[in-house]
């Protein structure tokens, strides 16, 4: 493994999603949507309903931003190439399929980490600055935090994985993106879950998630870099 | 089975061109000899290295292909684009290579336009320099000037010049013969098998009777006796009314005997050469033998 070339992949990468309108666009919306609700519905509540929030996990919902949001980038990574015809290049030079997708990958991870966490910092102070009293305390609890913080890279490495798996094999961009979303909708469904206190949250739980999405990230770039197939990429059949 | 029966040989600075019609199985060449396809069967080696799986990598390092599309990051500067592959590449000294680069196809002050806001032309200048960053051992250039204009072309194929003059081994896949007649020193005809190679020159004499081309004012009156016993020619025939096809063994032998014949005959004479049959000639005896063989095996 090449950090040099990983490096040359990562850096690519960013500067073209940071000049592509379309994907930043999409990249923001999903945050701002997964941010408004939970805002909303912190507002509206009394400073009377901070009792019921013990076993609530309001900021566990946030979640789903690590879920979906890098989908939509690491879908475009290998299909979005192959149809702007840049691939082919790329794929003369003497770079490991493992090292093309871990660079890609670190590209879409790095900005999903960062907007993921930018997100949490902003609905924790909003919520402290403008939630009725006694609501704040209620809801920021250190374990949430922790949680948050550990499962955020846990979940959009797993998203990311998914993503990049069906752009090597899909024909078009907004397939591939489709596909991803349909594909992260069980994260969606589990930390939703779990935020609702539908699947009661405990550290054994936090526990055995941890490792069952470690292993999920471990195996998924493996698994994609497997499904990684130049011969098909480049001829468009096989 | 894109192309099978295909051998030759390239030496080390020449300029090989590959030629053939569309479909006949140039880019899947150029793409198997560049470890982008696996091949079903045959055996190869590349700049030094057998083709074979486990040395995709090194192959790819020694040599660099250039693709009929550039490929090139077009929301990327020039600049931004050569970086990138220099890193792929793992080349020392990053900025003197790309400015060397830059330097040899007429780009330096272009390096930090985007490549979006590139003519055809310049983005073809570009890949160019991507593809001289690595100081290949072989260069592929696919279908290097297809959809250029006219003066993108010349530009085009006064790099490839001065690139094979400057000793770069060139492997040059092309459908425009003029192109491969300019900048090859050997060239392959490929129509799914190979047809032939070797130098145009020796093409010409292999495909084609040596021939004297006469034009004359008037039509002769007795050619046949003129043509006729000549040292060093075959046959005769006539090529319009006042024009006349002579089939000669030796061209040198023959041509100041034709035209003494001609003057004791009293015939005024416009103009005596020997017959030039282009690449083209070659290229279309060899597609139309290929064409009437697949006829009659209907």
């Amino acid at each position: 493994m090449s950090r040099r070339r990983i490096g040359a992949i990562f850096r690519k990468e960013l500067r073209e999603y940071r000049r592509n309108r379309s994907l930043v666009v999409g990249m923001a919306i999903i945050p701002l949507v997964f941010l408004a609700q939970p805002l909303v519905s912190v507002f509206a509540l009394p400073a009377s309903a901070s009792a019921q929030l013990a076993h609530r996990h309001e900021l566990l919902y946030l979640l789903a931003i690590p879920a979906l949001a890098p989908g939509l980038m690491a879908a475009y990574s290998v299909v979005g190439e192959r149809q702007q015809g840049t691939l082919e290049p790329v794929l003369t030079t003497p770079i490991r399929r493992e090292e093309l997708l871990l660079g890609k990958a670190l590209a879409v991870f790095l900005p999903s980490l960062a907007v993921s966490y930018a997100v949490y910092a902003l609905f924790l102070a909003c919520t402290a600055l403008f939630a009725s009293p006694g609501v704040a305390p209620a809801l920021i609890r250190v374990p949430d935090i922790v949680a948050q913080v550990i499962f955020t890279p846990l979940i959009a490495g797993w998203s990311i994985w998914l993503a990049i798996g069906i752009s090597t094999r899909a024909s078009e961009v907004r397939v591939a993106q489709q596909l991803s979303m349909l594909a992260s909708l069980p994260s969606v469904a589990v930390t939703s879950l779990i935020a609702f206190d539908v699947i009661p949250a405990s550290l054994r739980l936090a526990a055995a998630l941890g490792v069952v999405l470690l292993i999920l990230d471990r195996v998924g770039w493996r698994l994609t870099s497997a499904m990684f197939d130049r011969e098909r990429l480049i001829v468009g059949t096989k | 089975m894109a192309f099978e029966d295909v051998s030759f040989e390239l030496g080390y600075g020449e300029v090989f061109g590959f030629l053939g019609p569309n479909g006949a199985g140039k880019t899947t060449t150029v793409r198997t000899l560049g470890t982008l396809i696996a091949p079903t069967s045959g055996s190869a080696t590349v700049a030094g290295v057998r083709l074979t799986p486990e040395n995709g990598m090194e192959i790819r390092r020694r040599i660099s292909i250039m693709p009929e599309a550039p490929g090139l990051y077009l929301r990327l500067s020039v600049l931004e684009n050569l970086q990138c592959f220099a890193d792929l590449y793992g080349v020392p000294d990053v900025r003197e290579r790309i400015e060397q680069a830059l330097r040899s196809v007429n780009l330096a002050e272009r390096a930090h336009d985007l490549c979006g806001t590139l003519s055809k032309g310049l983005r073809q200048r570009v890949a160019l320099a991507r593809a001289l960053l690595s100081d290949p051992e072989v260069l592929f250039l696919d279908e290097p000037t297809s959809g250029l204009d006219p003066l993108a072309t010349r530009d085009v194929h006064e790099l490839i010049a001065a690139l094979g003059s400057g000793g770069v081994t060139i492997f040059l896949t092309t459908h425009r013969l003029e192109e491969a007649e300019r900048l090859c020193d050997r060239v392959a005809i490929l129509n799914t098998t190979l047809r032939t190679v070797g130098r145009p020159e020796d093409l010409r004499d292999r495909l084609f009777a040596k021939s004297l081309t006469v034009r004359t004012r008037a039509p002769l009156a007795e050619p046949g006796r003129i043509f006729g016993g000549l040292p060093a020619v075959e046959s005769w025939s006539a090529d319009g009314a006042a024009a006349y096809v002579v089939a000669v063994s030796d061209a040198g032998v023959a041509a100041p005997a034709v035209t003494r014949a001609l003057v004791q005959a009293g015939a005024d004479v416009l103009s005596i050469g020997e017959s030039r049959h282009s690449l083209e000639d070659i290229y279309l005896e060899l597609i139309d033998e290929d064409v009437e063989a697949g006829r009659r095996g209907r």
